[in-house]
């Protein structure tokens, strides 16, 4: 690999690197709150992504102004914004789920709960 | 106790600077970085932060419930009839050149009344998911 | 930077540090995107993703309990499973344009059109409040539509209904 395509793409690795985390943070812990946070580090590193690209070395932030002729692309971001108020209510409804999962199961480890269903119904 | 009195005063200095920076943010989001999203989350913060300085019944005194509830369906009520004035004017649904005498006016109005619109559902649906969760009493045997 | 908070929050298990770690996350977050120029979306993240995200979590830790347990089985298939995507994904983006490359796809179709006509067209120069609020009007209220879904789902599911016995 040339030395130009390390220093072009490194946004993307890092990019790759938290997509990964909160990926593995799903699906190697148990405990609900923990997903929830590792499914939210997976939502920010989709916008590192995004808006990575969008940049352009020597740009200024897409407000028009006088004096500026290079803005950075205006589109992701408004694509982002709307990902973020939606993640942001994804997080909300989950919390939400893992109160009343709580005040169900009297645990929120993923194994207890699912022992828990497992076990005959009998003095519930 | 005496730490109880230095955040109440922080907050006392805090929470009118942070209800203004909302309403500044909603307002210049034309001209700056902003708009309604932003400016909803920040005046919601700014509830809340009242709340955890000076107690949850004091934060519902200052924003009633019924105010809260109605405040999350009147934005997208707010949002969805700027829609339907365009239809009513003569353009498209969400058409904003029609809702004035000169279409670059128009679109200052469209835009205006659905950042408003917005930043009234946001706000209202953080406070009030707050008002639920912090309302909430941990017992084991309420289900 | 990232890396090591993201790693401390995968570590940690004390749910209260890792409630405090995910928003320095969202404030590191919200320098690099005011870095890559993108200002909304850093007012956003740093509101919504440090300020709301934050509190919502604390007040979920304070009614759920705040520890993790000890996992039981050691995680070799999941970690396997994450590098093995971790190879797919660099392999895969090493075909995406280099970072800062004025001639890839996403600067060259409709952007133009938003850059020179948005001031002209909408006299609103924040082009970004102007494609949200104008250019892709419908996007907004169907995202405003999402946000209130949001709310009523937590009201339908935290709610106590009075019970008459």
């Amino acid at each position: 690999m040339s030395a130009g395509a390390v220093g072009g793409h490194y946004a993307y690795w890092v990019t790759v690197f938290l997509m990964v985390a909160g990926l593995y943070i799903v699906v190697a812990r148990g405990n609900l709150v923990k997903k929830l946070i590792g499914l939210s580090i997976f939502q920010t590193s989709v916008y590192l992504l995004y808006i990575g690209p969008g940049k352009l070395i020597g740009g200024t932030a897409p407000i028009v102004a006088e004096g500026f002729r290079v803005y950075s692309n205006p589109l992701p971001h408004v694509l982002i914004l709307t990902a973020i108020v939606v993640g942001v209510a994804t997080l909300a409804l989950g919390l939400a789920l893992v109160v009343r999962i709580r005040e169900a199961y009297g645990t929120i480890e993923e194994d207890e709960i699912l022992d828990r269903d497992r076990e005959p119904r009998g003095g519930e | 106790m005496r730490s109880y009195l230095v955040l109440r005063v922080v907050a006392k200095l805090l929470i009118p600077f942070m209800l203004l920076f909302a309403l500044y943010v909603q307002f210049h989001g034309d001209f700056g970085p902003g708009g309604g999203f932003q400016a909803g989350v920040i005046g919601a913060a700014a509830i809340v932060f009242y709340a955890l300085i000076f107690g949850l019944p004091a934060a519902k005194q200052l924003a009633p419930e019924w105010i809260v509830e109605t405040m999350v369906a009147a934005g997208v009520l707010l949002y969805a009839g700027v829609g339907v004035a365009g239809i009513l004017l003569g353009g498209n649904y969400l058409d904003y050149f029609v809702l004035d005498h000169d279409p670059v006016h128009g679109q200052h109005r469209g835009i205006f009344w659905v950042e408003a619109g917005v930043a009234i559902t946001v706000s209202g649906v953080m406070l009030k998911i707050f008002y639920m969760f912090a309302g909430r009493r941990r017992d084991a045997d309420e289900g | 930077m990232m890396a090591v908070v993201t790693v401390g929050i995968i570590v940690q298990r004390n749910l209260f540090s890792v409630v405090v770690l995910a928003g320095v996350y969202s404030f590191l977050m919200a320098t690099v995107l005011v870095g890559l120029d993108a200002v909304d979306v850093a007012m956003t993240e740093a509101s919504v993703g440090a300020g709301i995200s934050t509190v919502l979590l604390l007040a979920a830790l304070a009614l759920v309990g705040g520890e993790e347990a000890r996992p039981l089985i050691r995680p070799w298939l999941p970690l396997v499973l994450a590098l093995v995507v971790v190879g797919a994904l660099v392999y895969g983006t090493l075909g995406l344009p280099a970072f800062s490359d004025p001639s890839a796809p996403i600067h060259t179709h409709v952007v133009p059109r938003y850059l020179n006509e948005g001031l002209k067209e909408t006299g609103v120069p924040n082009i970004v409040t102007a494609v949200l609020a104008s250019y892709r009007g419908y996007d907004t209220l169907g995202e405003t539509a999402v946000v209130f879904t949001a709310g009523a789902g937590v009201i339908a599911l935290l709610r106590r209904v009075r019970r008459k016995d």
